[in-house]
């Protein structure tokens, strides 16, 4: 229990319930605009980024941050090339960012201690600077959703009505996209590569189970998400767990509880 | 004198050119889909688009809301080229059924309410009067029992008004519907028609409808398309065919045809 008087799990803490708010938020607008397959895309670009961070010396969460934004460019780029199979260019992106992750972490033999918590997630690795970096990402993200809040309703219900209204569709787009990236690359060392589309995409999930209006979806999602990652956290403390897989498992749990009160609710 | 003003102002106001399209031709990979198409759509005019499939009844539309870009000629709007055309705000748009998904966390007054959204109020929150307009338009197509149910709940019938009533939020002076009845029972499809019509004849607003309904287009539009491009008929009644439109405030003729379902004429 001493474990979370520490700084360093109080730093973990802080930053998780940070991410808790900005990732299931953003996940809810690339669930329901079925794109759910972009977070774990930028995701494991974004590691690759890590990698060369370290590679070369530089913060390698900011050098993650660099690639997944690029990721984000590749896949539009992409994405009309392959128009009626976009889904093939997520495929290659995701691909393509591992490959190059697992490259460039054989080059340097000597930091293979520290992968596994890029791709696991650690609470020990979270230092200020990576905490004051989430807490830039979160007022970002806050601000532009906020400010944007309606537009961003009617852009992911219906797109072309969004356009016939005359909003700069392809900014909001590029927008939902790149706060994306910032809100994966700034998790990445808490949850991990591997599992943080999960904390975007599985509260989404949960939502389209409860939730009736787009308001109540929007606070179903982050005190789900809020429950999955302070309890998973604390539990990883205790424990001694990878966060990640914590925080993972617990979503899916309380995942299968809402559907199998929903399948009571319904059979009653 | 009174009477001449109003027939002055209705002059000035009646003959207003709501679209008009110069040589417009659209190609896809090189095929022409659409060659020099030249029509305009007068004030209170209802126009009614049929052709088969892949005809390009959906790509004029979507060029005209300014969803596609010609490949060449001119698409003015309220007189205005499309391109400098900013005033949204005046175009009510009713997509294709089906268009959203379900299970879409979203509840019929958020739906409705999203008409309002356009370009002209970014960066603007949601006033009381923007909630008394939500409220009207509900109230105007009997649908505010079903104000709290997520959309995806209603019926298809039920969903068409939905839509309807979020084009005729913010008043405007063209609704433009994208085949509004494909997949709705028979008899809703009629009642919905009903609607229109009653719309058409009583209020200042422009209809450009595509469909697949002959029968509805040729009993309210006449037997003989206005016009040909290529495999798209234009079938238009003009608006000299009409009784003078007096009434022009969107609450009062909403709550007009509310009265006129009521009184059981139309079975929506």
């Amino acid at each position: 229990m001493d474990i979370i008087t520490t700084e360093f799990f109080q730093r973990a803490l802080i930053g998780g319930v940070l991410i808790g708010i900005t990732a299931p938020l953003m996940g809810l607008f690339l669930v329901l605009r079925r794109l759910s397959m972009i977070g774990d895309t930028l995701a494991h670009v974004s590691i690759a980024g890590v990698a060369l961070g370290f590679l070369i010396g530089v913060y390698p969460v900011a050098v993650g941050l660099i690639f997944a934004l690029a990721a984000t460019f590749a896949i539009e780029k992409l994405r009309k090339a392959y128009k009626t199979y976009a889904e093939l260019s997520i495929a290659i992106i995701m691909s393509g960012g591992v490959a190059l992750a697992s490259l460039l972490f054989t080059m340097g033999k000597g930091f293979n201690v520290s992968v596994s918590g890029y791709l696991f997630g650690s609470i020990y690795t979270l230092d200020t600077t990576d905490l004051v970096l989430i807490g830039v990402v979160t007022v970002v993200v806050l601000l532009s959703v906020g400010l944007h809040a309606k537009e961003l309703f009617l852009l992911t219900f219906d797109e072309d009505a969004a356009a016939v209204s005359g909003l700069p569709t392809r900014f909001f787009n590029f927008m939902i996209s790149v706060l994306t990236a910032l809100v994966i690359s700034v998790s990445i060392k808490i949850v991990g590569a591997l599992l943080v589309s999960a904390l975007l995409t599985i509260p989404a999930a949960c939502s389209l189970v409860i939730a009736r209006s787009f308001k109540q979806s929007v606070v179903t999602v982050v005190v789900i998400a809020e429950l999955a990652v302070i309890a998973g956290l604390l539990s990883a403390g205790v424990w001694n767990l990878a966060p990640g897989g914590t925080i993972v498992m617990l979503l899916i749990v309380i995942l299968l509880l809402l559907l199998s009160v929903r399948r009571r609710l319904n059979a009653g | 004198m009174l009477q001449k003003l109003q027939q002055d102002s209705k002059s000035l106001v009646c003959h207003r050119s709501i679209i008009e399209l110069e040589n417009v031709s659209f190609a896809y990979k090189q095929k022409p889909v659409i060659n020099h198409v030249n029509f305009s759509v007068q004030e209170r005019d209802f126009v009614g688009l049929i052709g088969s499939n892949g005809a390009g009844k959906t790509t004029l539309l979507r060029m005209i809301v300014g969803l596609l870009e010609p490949t060449s000629g001119s698409i003015k709007l309220f007189g205005e080229p499309i391109e400098q055309f900013r005033s949204w705000n005046l175009i009510g748009y009713v997509p294709q059924k089906n268009s959203f998904n379900p299970l879409f966390p979203a509840t019929v007054r958020e739906v409705v309410m999203s008409g309002l959204f356009s370009r002209n109020k970014l960066f603007r929150r949601v006033t009381k009067a923007d909630s008394i307009k939500c409220e009207e338009a509900l109230h105007a197509m009997k649908i505010e029992d079903l104000a709290g149910k997520r959309i995806g709940e209603l019926s298809g019938g039920q969903q068409q008004r939905a839509f309807l009533a979020r084009a005729l939020i913010n008043n405007p002076a063209l609704l433009i519907l994208d085949e509004p009845t494909v997949g709705i029972d028979s008899e809703t499809q009629e009642g919905f028609f009903h609607l229109i019509k009653h719309m058409h004849q009583h209020h200042n607003i422009t209809f450009l409808m595509v469909s697949h309904d002959m029968e509805m287009i040729r009993s309210y539009l006449g037997e003989q398309p206005k016009q040909e491009a290529g495999k798209i008929k234009f079938y238009v009644k003009h608006s000299h065919d009409l009784e003078d439109c007096v009434e022009t405030n969107l609450t009062h003729s909403l709550r007009e045809l509310r009265h006129s379902m009521e009184r059981g004429k139309v079975g929506v």
